[in-house]
Protein backbone atom coordinates (compact mmCIF):
# COMPACT_ATOMS: atom_id res chain seq x y z
CA UNK A 1 0.00 0.00 0.00
CA UNK A 2 1.25 3.47 -0.71
CA UNK A 3 1.48 5.74 2.36
CA UNK A 4 -0.31 8.36 1.07
CA UNK A 5 0.55 11.24 2.73
CA UNK A 6 -1.61 13.59 1.44
CA UNK A 7 -4.66 12.01 2.94
CA UNK A 8 -2.88 11.99 6.24
CA UNK A 9 -1.72 16.03 6.36
CA UNK A 10 -5.20 16.52 5.42
CA UNK A 11 -6.05 15.62 9.19
CA UNK A 12 -3.60 17.72 10.54
CA UNK A 13 -5.57 21.41 10.99
CA UNK A 14 -2.71 23.18 12.19
CA UNK A 15 -0.56 22.44 8.90
CA UNK A 16 -2.90 24.76 7.13
CA UNK A 17 -1.40 27.49 8.86
CA UNK A 18 1.33 29.52 7.23
CA UNK A 19 4.43 30.53 9.85
CA UNK A 20 5.94 34.10 9.01
CA UNK A 21 3.95 34.26 5.58
CA UNK A 22 5.38 30.87 4.41
CA UNK A 23 3.64 27.42 4.98
CA UNK A 24 4.14 25.47 7.92
CA UNK A 25 6.90 23.08 7.36
CA UNK A 26 7.00 21.52 11.04
CA UNK A 27 10.44 19.41 11.45
CA UNK A 28 10.20 19.46 15.40
CA UNK A 29 8.08 16.34 15.56
CA UNK A 30 10.77 14.31 18.09
CA UNK A 31 10.16 17.33 20.52
CA UNK A 32 6.46 17.14 20.24
CA UNK A 33 3.97 16.24 17.16
CA UNK A 34 1.29 17.43 16.22
CA UNK A 35 -2.55 16.74 16.43
CA UNK A 36 -4.73 15.26 14.24
CA UNK A 37 -8.31 16.43 14.04
CA UNK A 38 -9.70 13.09 15.68
CA UNK A 39 -7.33 13.88 18.54
CA UNK A 40 -8.82 17.67 18.83
CA UNK A 41 -12.14 16.51 18.58
CA UNK A 42 -11.74 13.63 21.12
CA UNK A 43 -10.81 15.80 23.66
CA UNK A 44 -13.63 18.42 22.90
CA UNK A 45 -16.11 15.18 23.04
CA UNK A 46 -14.77 14.25 26.46
CA UNK A 47 -15.81 17.47 28.01
CA UNK A 48 -18.54 18.48 26.09
CA UNK A 49 -20.33 15.34 26.88
CA UNK A 50 -18.89 12.85 29.13
CA UNK A 51 -16.84 15.26 31.24
CA UNK A 52 -16.71 12.96 34.91
CA UNK A 53 -14.39 11.79 37.54
CA UNK A 54 -13.72 8.11 37.00
CA UNK A 55 -13.61 4.75 39.49
CA UNK A 56 -16.39 6.66 41.72
CA UNK A 57 -19.51 7.86 40.07
CA UNK A 58 -22.32 5.93 39.87
CA UNK A 59 -24.15 7.67 37.17
CA UNK A 60 -23.71 6.85 33.45
CA UNK A 61 -21.46 9.99 32.79
CA UNK A 62 -19.18 8.83 34.73
CA UNK A 63 -19.15 5.26 33.89
CA UNK A 64 -18.28 6.11 30.59
CA UNK A 65 -15.56 8.08 31.19
CA UNK A 66 -14.21 5.28 33.57
CA UNK A 67 -14.94 2.47 30.78
CA UNK A 68 -13.04 5.00 28.05
CA UNK A 69 -10.07 5.48 30.26
CA UNK A 70 -9.91 1.66 30.92
CA UNK A 71 -10.18 0.64 27.36
CA UNK A 72 -7.28 3.77 26.43
CA UNK A 73 -5.33 1.48 28.94
CA UNK A 74 -6.21 -1.40 26.68
CA UNK A 75 -5.24 0.11 23.75
CA UNK A 76 -2.05 0.87 24.62
CA UNK A 77 -1.51 -2.43 26.72
CA UNK A 78 -1.73 -4.12 22.98
CA UNK A 79 0.40 -1.69 21.29
CA UNK A 80 3.75 -2.54 23.27
CA UNK A 81 2.22 -6.06 23.52
CA UNK A 82 2.05 -5.99 27.73
CA UNK A 83 0.63 -8.69 29.51
CA UNK A 84 -2.48 -6.36 30.16
CA UNK A 85 -3.70 -3.15 31.45
CA UNK A 86 -2.82 -4.16 34.82
CA UNK A 87 1.09 -3.13 33.29
CA UNK A 88 0.07 0.26 32.10
CA UNK A 89 0.43 3.58 34.73
CA UNK A 90 -0.31 6.26 32.94
CA UNK A 91 2.32 9.57 34.16
CA UNK A 92 2.64 12.95 33.02
CA UNK A 93 4.92 12.12 30.40
CA UNK A 94 8.32 9.87 29.78
CA UNK A 95 9.97 11.61 32.31
CA UNK A 96 7.87 10.91 35.41
CA UNK A 97 7.47 7.52 34.12
CA UNK A 98 11.64 7.45 34.42
CA UNK A 99 11.37 8.91 37.39
CA UNK A 100 9.16 7.00 38.90
CA UNK A 101 11.20 3.55 38.02
CA UNK A 102 14.07 5.20 39.87
CA UNK A 103 12.53 6.37 42.70
CA UNK A 104 9.76 3.27 43.64
CA UNK A 105 11.74 0.14 42.63
CA UNK A 106 15.07 0.72 41.49
CA UNK A 107 15.38 2.93 45.28
CA UNK A 108 14.73 -0.38 47.07
CA UNK A 109 16.85 -2.70 45.18
CA UNK A 110 19.87 -0.39 44.58
CA UNK A 111 21.97 -0.18 47.61
CA UNK A 112 25.35 1.41 48.19
CA UNK A 113 28.53 1.02 45.92
CA UNK A 114 26.16 -0.91 43.41
CA UNK A 115 26.45 0.28 39.83
CA UNK A 116 23.84 2.00 37.55
CA UNK A 117 24.67 1.65 34.02
CA UNK A 118 23.32 4.01 31.33
CA UNK A 119 24.21 5.38 28.23
CA UNK A 120 26.55 8.89 26.96
CA UNK A 121 23.33 9.66 24.82
CA UNK A 122 20.59 9.72 26.78
CA UNK A 123 18.15 12.40 27.48
CA UNK A 124 18.27 14.42 30.70
CA UNK A 125 15.30 12.57 31.68
CA UNK A 126 16.60 9.17 31.96
CA UNK A 127 20.00 10.79 32.96
CA UNK A 128 19.27 13.29 36.00
CA UNK A 129 16.88 10.60 37.85
CA UNK A 130 20.04 8.61 38.22
CA UNK A 131 22.65 10.72 39.20
CA UNK A 132 20.13 11.56 41.88
CA UNK A 133 19.39 8.10 42.52
CA UNK A 134 22.99 7.39 42.61
CA UNK A 135 24.13 9.89 45.13
CA UNK A 136 20.91 9.35 47.33
CA UNK A 137 21.93 5.25 47.51
CA UNK A 138 25.83 6.01 47.97
CA UNK A 139 26.01 4.35 44.10
CA UNK A 140 28.51 4.93 41.12
CA UNK A 141 26.74 5.83 37.71
CA UNK A 142 28.44 4.74 34.67
CA UNK A 143 27.98 5.27 31.04
CA UNK A 144 28.35 3.07 28.30
CA UNK A 145 30.46 5.26 25.53
CA UNK A 146 29.06 6.14 22.68
CA UNK A 147 31.26 6.27 19.55
CA UNK A 148 31.59 9.50 18.17
CA UNK A 149 32.23 8.43 14.70
CA UNK A 150 29.54 6.17 14.07
CA UNK A 151 26.90 7.28 16.69
CA UNK A 152 26.71 3.92 17.92
CA UNK A 153 27.08 2.51 22.00
CA UNK A 154 30.76 1.28 21.83
CA UNK A 155 30.37 -2.72 22.09
CA UNK A 156 33.73 -3.27 24.48
CA UNK A 157 32.62 -0.47 26.78
CA UNK A 158 29.18 -2.44 26.79
CA UNK A 159 30.81 -5.30 27.62
CA UNK A 160 33.06 -4.29 30.32
CA UNK A 161 30.65 -2.04 32.10
CA UNK A 162 28.52 -5.28 32.28
CA UNK A 163 30.80 -7.63 33.71
CA UNK A 164 30.91 -5.22 36.43
CA UNK A 165 27.26 -6.14 37.05
CA UNK A 166 25.14 -3.15 37.45
CA UNK A 167 21.69 -3.44 39.32
CA UNK A 168 20.28 -1.26 37.01
CA UNK A 169 20.60 -1.06 33.11
CA UNK A 170 18.87 2.27 31.94
CA UNK A 171 19.08 2.85 28.25
CA UNK A 172 16.92 4.65 25.45
CA UNK A 173 15.43 2.79 22.36
CA UNK A 174 16.25 5.42 20.06
CA UNK A 175 18.22 8.43 20.18
CA UNK A 176 16.43 12.03 20.12
CA UNK A 177 20.00 13.77 19.06
CA UNK A 178 21.94 10.65 16.81
CA UNK A 179 18.88 9.10 15.76
CA UNK A 180 20.25 5.70 16.56
CA UNK A 181 18.32 2.84 17.31
CA UNK A 182 19.55 0.12 20.05
CA UNK A 183 19.47 -2.78 19.71
CA UNK A 184 17.59 -3.02 23.19
CA UNK A 185 16.63 -6.97 22.70
CA UNK A 186 19.92 -8.10 22.91
CA UNK A 187 21.27 -5.43 25.39
CA UNK A 188 18.54 -6.45 27.75
CA UNK A 189 19.55 -10.69 27.26
CA UNK A 190 23.00 -9.48 27.98
CA UNK A 191 21.71 -7.50 31.07
CA UNK A 192 19.80 -9.69 32.56
CA UNK A 193 22.64 -12.51 32.33
CA UNK A 194 24.54 -9.78 35.05
CA UNK A 195 21.27 -9.90 36.95
CA UNK A 196 20.14 -6.30 35.68
CA UNK A 197 17.04 -5.07 35.90
CA UNK A 198 16.00 -3.07 32.53
CA UNK A 199 14.67 0.26 31.78
CA UNK A 200 13.85 1.52 28.30
CA UNK A 201 12.78 5.17 27.46
CA UNK A 202 10.71 4.55 24.55
CA UNK A 203 10.05 8.79 23.86
CA UNK A 204 11.51 8.77 20.44
CA UNK A 205 11.04 4.89 19.44
CA UNK A 206 7.32 4.46 20.81
CA UNK A 207 5.83 7.23 17.99
CA UNK A 208 7.25 5.36 15.10
CA UNK A 209 8.10 1.50 15.58
CA UNK A 210 6.69 -1.21 16.71
CA UNK A 211 7.75 -1.45 20.45
CA UNK A 212 7.17 -5.56 21.88
CA UNK A 213 7.88 -5.60 25.48
CA UNK A 214 7.95 -9.24 25.89
CA UNK A 215 9.84 -9.54 22.56
CA UNK A 216 12.42 -7.21 23.54
CA UNK A 217 12.23 -8.27 27.49
CA UNK A 218 12.41 -5.29 29.62
CA UNK A 219 11.68 -4.85 32.78
CA UNK A 220 10.38 -0.94 32.50
CA UNK A 221 9.59 0.85 29.30
CA UNK A 222 8.73 4.74 29.51
CA UNK A 223 7.23 6.80 26.63
CA UNK A 224 5.07 10.39 26.30
CA UNK A 225 1.57 10.07 24.40
CA UNK A 226 2.37 13.62 23.37
CA UNK A 227 5.15 12.55 20.88
CA UNK A 228 2.84 10.13 19.57
CA UNK A 229 -0.04 12.45 18.27
CA UNK A 230 -1.54 12.26 21.82
CA UNK A 231 -1.92 15.30 23.84
CA UNK A 232 0.58 16.57 26.16
CA UNK A 233 0.39 15.41 29.91
CA UNK A 234 -0.14 12.06 29.41
CA UNK A 235 2.68 9.45 29.74
CA UNK A 236 3.10 5.62 30.31
CA UNK A 237 5.42 3.26 32.96
CA UNK A 238 4.88 -0.08 31.75
CA UNK A 239 6.49 -2.89 34.10
CA UNK A 240 6.41 -6.48 34.67
CA UNK A 241 3.42 -7.47 36.59
CA UNK A 242 5.76 -9.30 39.57
CA UNK A 243 7.86 -6.07 39.64
CA UNK A 244 4.72 -4.15 39.99
CA UNK A 245 3.19 -6.04 42.43
CA UNK A 246 6.32 -6.03 45.34
CA UNK A 247 6.93 -2.63 44.27
CA UNK A 248 5.63 0.14 46.91
CA UNK A 249 3.94 3.43 45.48
CA UNK A 250 5.52 6.38 45.34
CA UNK A 251 2.51 8.60 46.37
CA UNK A 252 -0.86 7.83 48.35
CA UNK A 253 -4.00 9.06 48.51
CA UNK A 254 -7.21 8.54 46.56
CA UNK A 255 -7.61 5.94 43.84
CA UNK A 256 -4.49 3.75 45.19
CA UNK A 257 -6.39 2.32 47.97
CA UNK A 258 -8.95 -0.14 48.71
CA UNK A 259 -9.27 0.06 52.27
CA UNK A 260 -7.98 2.57 54.79
CA UNK A 261 -8.93 2.20 58.68
CA UNK A 262 -7.54 5.27 60.67
CA UNK A 263 -3.88 2.65 61.07
CA UNK A 264 -3.42 1.36 58.11
CA UNK A 265 -4.54 0.78 54.34
CA UNK A 266 -4.59 -2.01 51.54
CA UNK A 267 -3.14 -0.99 48.34
CA UNK A 268 -5.41 -1.00 45.54
CA UNK A 269 -4.98 -3.93 42.85
CA UNK A 270 -2.89 -2.99 39.69
CA UNK A 271 -2.02 -0.39 37.59
CA UNK A 272 -4.61 1.80 40.03
CA UNK A 273 -1.84 1.43 43.01
CA UNK A 274 0.49 3.66 41.54
CA UNK A 275 -2.39 6.46 40.48
CA UNK A 276 -3.08 8.20 43.32
CA UNK A 277 -5.50 10.75 43.21
CA UNK A 278 -7.79 12.36 39.81
CA UNK A 279 -5.80 10.99 36.98
CA UNK A 280 -5.77 13.19 33.37
CA UNK A 281 -8.81 11.58 32.19
CA UNK A 282 -9.17 13.48 29.15
CA UNK A 283 -5.30 12.68 28.26
CA UNK A 284 -5.21 9.35 29.24
CA UNK A 285 -9.04 8.83 27.04
CA UNK A 286 -7.51 10.67 24.28
CA UNK A 287 -4.09 8.85 23.79
CA UNK A 288 -6.61 5.68 22.73
CA UNK A 289 -7.75 7.84 20.44
CA UNK A 290 -4.12 8.56 18.85
CA UNK A 291 -3.16 4.99 19.07
CA UNK A 292 -6.41 4.69 16.83
CA UNK A 293 -5.00 6.70 14.57
CA UNK A 294 -1.28 5.38 14.59
CA UNK A 295 -2.71 1.47 14.27
CA UNK A 296 -5.28 3.11 11.42
CA UNK A 297 -1.83 3.74 9.25
CA UNK A 298 0.26 0.95 10.97
CA UNK A 299 3.73 1.04 12.99
CA UNK A 300 5.21 -0.68 10.03
CA UNK A 301 4.02 1.61 7.34
CA UNK A 302 5.53 4.61 9.61
CA UNK A 303 8.82 3.26 10.01
CA UNK A 304 9.80 2.50 6.22
CA UNK A 305 7.69 6.42 5.17
CA UNK A 306 10.30 7.45 8.15
CA UNK A 307 13.10 5.59 7.09
CA UNK A 308 12.32 6.88 3.52
CA UNK A 309 12.54 10.72 4.85
CA UNK A 310 15.50 10.10 6.73
CA UNK A 311 17.39 8.49 4.00
CA UNK A 312 16.44 11.88 1.54
CA UNK A 313 17.44 14.18 4.22
CA UNK A 314 21.15 12.86 4.56
CA UNK A 315 21.47 12.72 1.07
CA UNK A 316 20.32 15.63 0.66
CA UNK A 317 22.34 16.95 3.47
CA UNK A 318 25.09 15.18 1.91
CA UNK A 319 25.43 17.01 -1.43
CA UNK A 320 26.23 20.41 0.74
CA UNK A 321 29.74 21.62 1.54
CA UNK A 322 30.64 22.47 4.96
CA UNK A 323 27.43 20.99 6.45
CA UNK A 324 28.18 17.79 9.39
CA UNK A 325 25.62 15.39 10.03
CA UNK A 326 25.46 13.47 13.27
CA UNK A 327 24.76 9.65 14.29
CA UNK A 328 24.80 6.33 12.27
CA UNK A 329 25.53 7.29 7.69
CA UNK A 330 23.48 6.73 4.82
CA UNK A 331 24.26 3.22 4.82
CA UNK A 332 23.05 2.28 8.07
CA UNK A 333 19.82 4.77 7.58
CA UNK A 334 17.41 1.33 8.24
CA UNK A 335 18.45 1.23 11.88
CA UNK A 336 17.98 5.12 12.50
CA UNK A 337 14.85 7.05 14.32
CA UNK A 338 13.65 10.05 12.10
CA UNK A 339 15.07 12.80 12.50
CA UNK A 340 18.85 14.12 11.88
CA UNK A 341 21.28 16.66 13.82
CA UNK A 342 23.33 18.81 11.91
CA UNK A 343 25.58 21.78 12.53
CA UNK A 344 27.31 24.16 9.27
CA UNK A 345 30.34 25.63 9.67
CA UNK A 346 30.30 26.52 13.40
CA UNK A 347 27.34 28.84 13.08
CA UNK A 348 25.26 28.79 16.19
CA UNK A 349 22.25 26.68 15.90
CA UNK A 350 20.18 29.15 17.03
CA UNK A 351 21.40 31.28 14.37
CA UNK A 352 20.62 28.98 11.85
CA UNK A 353 16.92 27.77 13.66
CA UNK A 354 15.99 31.58 13.28
CA UNK A 355 16.54 31.53 9.38
CA UNK A 356 14.61 28.25 9.04
CA UNK A 357 11.92 30.25 11.22
CA UNK A 358 11.83 33.07 8.89
CA UNK A 359 11.38 30.76 6.07
CA UNK A 360 8.09 29.02 7.83
CA UNK A 361 10.58 25.72 8.57
CA UNK A 362 10.32 24.68 12.81
CA UNK A 363 13.58 23.03 13.47
CA UNK A 364 14.90 22.51 16.99
CA UNK A 365 18.25 23.94 18.16
CA UNK A 366 20.55 23.58 21.27
CA UNK A 367 21.67 20.58 23.11
CA UNK A 368 18.26 18.67 22.75
CA UNK A 369 18.28 17.89 26.77
CA UNK A 370 21.30 15.83 26.35
CA UNK A 371 23.38 18.11 27.11
CA UNK A 372 26.57 15.43 28.22
CA UNK A 373 26.21 13.93 24.58
CA UNK A 374 26.20 16.98 22.19
CA UNK A 375 28.74 19.15 24.99
CA UNK A 376 31.07 16.30 25.85
CA UNK A 377 30.74 13.25 23.59
CA UNK A 378 30.11 15.12 20.10
CA UNK A 379 31.95 18.38 21.12
CA UNK A 380 29.41 21.37 19.81
CA UNK A 381 27.83 23.73 21.88
CA UNK A 382 24.69 23.72 20.05
CA UNK A 383 23.09 21.13 16.81
CA UNK A 384 20.54 21.96 14.58
CA UNK A 385 18.13 19.19 14.52
CA UNK A 386 15.17 18.19 11.72
CA UNK A 387 12.88 15.64 12.56
CA UNK A 388 10.10 13.65 11.01
CA UNK A 389 6.48 11.88 11.06
CA UNK A 390 3.88 10.85 9.12
CA UNK A 391 3.00 13.84 7.84
CA UNK A 392 6.00 15.45 6.30
CA UNK A 393 7.24 15.15 2.67
CA UNK A 394 10.33 15.59 0.65
CA UNK A 395 9.58 19.10 -0.23
CA UNK A 396 9.72 19.81 2.72
CA UNK A 397 13.08 18.65 3.16
CA UNK A 398 14.07 20.44 -0.23
CA UNK A 399 12.45 23.20 1.72
CA UNK A 400 15.09 22.70 4.55
CA UNK A 401 18.34 22.23 2.60
CA UNK A 402 17.38 25.85 0.57
CA UNK A 403 17.20 27.47 3.83
CA UNK A 404 20.60 25.77 4.87
CA UNK A 405 21.65 27.71 1.60
CA UNK A 406 20.22 30.91 2.84
CA UNK A 407 22.18 30.12 6.20
CA UNK A 408 24.89 29.83 4.35
CA UNK A 409 24.94 32.58 2.09
CA UNK A 410 23.69 34.85 4.87
CA UNK A 411 26.87 33.91 7.08
CA UNK A 412 29.08 33.63 4.41
CA UNK A 413 29.92 29.99 4.24
CA UNK A 414 31.08 28.23 1.16
CA UNK B 1 13.73 39.16 12.66
CA UNK B 2 16.30 40.28 10.06
CA UNK B 3 19.97 39.01 10.00
CA UNK B 4 21.19 42.69 9.05
CA UNK B 5 24.28 43.34 7.51
CA UNK B 6 26.02 45.20 10.23
CA UNK B 7 24.73 42.27 12.85
CA UNK B 8 26.74 39.76 10.80
CA UNK B 9 29.48 42.33 9.92
CA UNK B 10 29.82 42.66 13.75
CA UNK B 11 29.79 39.19 14.07
CA UNK B 12 32.22 38.01 11.91
CA UNK B 13 35.20 40.81 12.71
CA UNK B 14 33.52 41.48 16.37
CA UNK B 15 35.00 44.70 17.91
CA UNK B 16 37.04 44.59 21.19
CA UNK B 17 36.94 41.21 21.33
CA UNK B 18 39.65 39.45 23.77
CA UNK B 19 40.72 39.63 27.46
CA UNK B 20 41.87 42.71 29.26
CA UNK B 21 44.74 41.73 31.68
CA UNK B 22 44.62 44.51 34.15
CA UNK B 23 41.11 45.45 34.05
CA UNK B 24 39.07 47.12 37.02
CA UNK B 25 36.55 44.63 37.15
CA UNK B 26 35.11 41.82 34.88
CA UNK B 27 31.88 39.94 35.09
CA UNK B 28 30.99 36.60 33.77
CA UNK B 29 27.71 35.39 31.89
CA UNK B 30 26.75 31.89 31.04
CA UNK B 31 23.50 31.12 29.49
CA UNK B 32 23.21 27.27 29.61
CA UNK B 33 20.08 27.32 27.15
CA UNK B 34 21.50 28.20 23.91
CA UNK B 35 25.55 28.08 25.20
CA UNK B 36 25.94 31.61 25.11
CA UNK B 37 28.93 32.33 27.16
CA UNK B 38 30.86 36.11 27.73
CA UNK B 39 33.20 37.76 30.17
CA UNK B 40 33.17 41.60 29.85
CA UNK B 41 36.38 43.57 31.07
CA UNK B 42 36.16 47.26 31.81
CA UNK B 43 38.87 49.63 32.40
CA UNK B 44 37.96 53.11 34.24
CA UNK B 45 39.04 56.59 34.62
CA UNK B 46 37.59 59.38 36.10
CA UNK B 47 33.83 57.70 35.86
CA UNK B 48 34.31 56.61 32.48
CA UNK B 49 34.73 54.23 30.71
CA UNK B 50 37.97 54.11 29.24
CA UNK B 51 38.73 50.81 27.92
CA UNK B 52 36.25 47.74 27.48
CA UNK B 53 36.77 43.97 26.04
CA UNK B 54 34.81 41.09 25.84
CA UNK B 55 35.41 37.29 25.31
CA UNK B 56 33.66 34.25 24.93
CA UNK B 57 31.87 31.95 22.32
CA UNK B 58 27.81 32.20 21.25
CA UNK B 59 25.47 32.52 18.97
CA UNK B 60 25.64 35.88 15.94
CA UNK B 61 23.29 37.89 18.14
CA UNK B 62 25.19 37.51 20.83
CA UNK B 63 28.66 38.41 19.60
CA UNK B 64 27.26 41.18 17.34
CA UNK B 65 26.03 42.99 20.45
CA UNK B 66 28.75 42.60 22.46
CA UNK B 67 30.81 44.04 19.74
CA UNK B 68 28.20 46.85 19.06
CA UNK B 69 27.62 47.26 23.01
CA UNK B 70 31.26 47.63 23.53
CA UNK B 71 32.10 50.09 20.73
CA UNK B 72 28.82 52.50 22.47
CA UNK B 73 29.97 52.46 25.89
CA UNK B 74 33.89 53.50 25.53
CA UNK B 75 34.65 56.79 26.79
CA UNK B 76 30.70 56.87 28.75
CA UNK B 77 30.72 57.65 32.00
CA UNK B 78 29.78 55.09 34.22
CA UNK B 79 26.17 56.67 35.29
CA UNK B 80 24.83 56.24 32.31
CA UNK B 81 25.92 52.85 31.57
CA UNK B 82 24.32 51.46 34.49
CA UNK B 83 21.17 53.51 33.18
CA UNK B 84 20.90 51.37 29.47
CA UNK B 85 18.25 49.46 29.12
CA UNK B 86 16.71 47.46 26.67
CA UNK B 87 15.13 49.76 24.41
CA UNK B 88 18.42 51.98 24.17
CA UNK B 89 20.07 48.17 23.24
CA UNK B 90 17.66 47.75 20.47
CA UNK B 91 18.93 51.08 19.07
CA UNK B 92 22.60 50.16 19.97
CA UNK B 93 21.95 46.85 18.06
CA UNK B 94 19.76 48.17 15.35
CA UNK B 95 17.01 44.97 15.56
CA UNK B 96 14.39 43.54 17.87
CA UNK B 97 15.67 40.67 18.86
CA UNK B 98 12.27 39.25 19.65
CA UNK B 99 11.10 37.04 21.85
CA UNK B 100 12.87 34.01 21.72
CA UNK B 101 16.46 35.61 21.17
CA UNK B 102 15.74 38.45 23.89
CA UNK B 103 19.15 37.07 25.95
CA UNK B 104 20.70 36.38 23.22
CA UNK B 105 20.91 40.05 22.47
CA UNK B 106 21.22 41.11 26.57
CA UNK B 107 23.63 38.73 27.36
CA UNK B 108 26.78 41.41 26.99
CA UNK B 109 24.85 44.36 28.62
CA UNK B 110 23.84 42.22 31.79
CA UNK B 111 27.81 40.94 31.77
CA UNK B 112 28.71 45.02 31.27
CA UNK B 113 26.42 46.36 34.10
CA UNK B 114 27.17 43.84 36.26
CA UNK B 115 31.15 44.92 36.09
CA UNK B 116 30.28 48.29 36.09
CA UNK B 117 28.08 47.55 39.75
CA UNK B 118 30.97 45.52 41.32
CA UNK B 119 33.17 48.05 40.60
CA UNK B 120 31.18 50.82 42.54
CA UNK B 121 30.50 47.74 45.30
CA UNK B 122 27.06 47.80 44.21
CA UNK B 123 24.57 44.98 44.03
CA UNK B 124 22.98 44.99 40.92
CA UNK B 125 19.65 46.16 40.37
CA UNK B 126 16.48 44.52 39.40
CA UNK B 127 16.41 46.19 36.00
CA UNK B 128 19.63 44.25 35.44
CA UNK B 129 18.67 40.94 37.04
CA UNK B 130 15.87 41.02 34.64
CA UNK B 131 17.87 41.65 31.24
C1 LIG C 1 14.87 10.11 24.18
C2 LIG C 1 13.95 10.93 25.02
N1 LIG C 1 13.67 10.52 26.26
C3 LIG C 1 12.85 11.21 27.06
C4 LIG C 1 12.24 12.37 26.64
C5 LIG C 1 11.37 13.09 27.60
O1 LIG C 1 10.07 13.21 27.15
P1 LIG C 1 9.05 14.10 27.97
O2 LIG C 1 9.60 15.48 27.97
O3 LIG C 1 7.79 13.98 27.21
O4 LIG C 1 8.97 13.54 29.33
C6 LIG C 1 12.50 12.82 25.36
C7 LIG C 1 11.89 14.09 24.90
O5 LIG C 1 12.42 14.82 24.12
C8 LIG C 1 13.36 12.09 24.53
O6 LIG C 1 13.64 12.50 23.29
Amino acid sequence: MRFDVERIRADFPILQRKMNGKPLAYLDSAATSQKPLAVIEAISDYYSTYNANIHRGIYELSEKATEKYAESKEKVAKLINAGGVENIIYTRNATEALNLAALTYASHKVRKGDRILITEMEHHSNLVPWQLLAKKQKAVLEYIRVDKRTGLLDGTSLNESLEREPAIVSLTQASNVLGTINDVKSITRMAHGHGATVIVDGAQSAPRMRVDVKDIGCDFLAFSGHKMLGPTGIGVMYAKRDILEETEPLLGGGDMILKVTLKAHMWNELPWKFEAGTPNIEGGIVLGTAIDYLNGIGLGAIDSYESELTRYALARLSELKNVETFGPGLKDAKNRAGLVAFSINGIHAHDIAQVFNDNGIAIRAGHHCAMPLVREVLGKDSLARMSFYVYNTKDEIDRAVDAIEKVKKIFRVE
Amino acid sequence: MDYAGELISNYEHPHNRGRMSKADSSFHEFNPLCGDDLTIYIRIRDGRIEDVKFDGSGCAISIAAASMLTDEVKGKPISKVEAIGFEELKGIIGIDPGPVRLKCATISLKALKKAVFLYEHKKPDGATENL
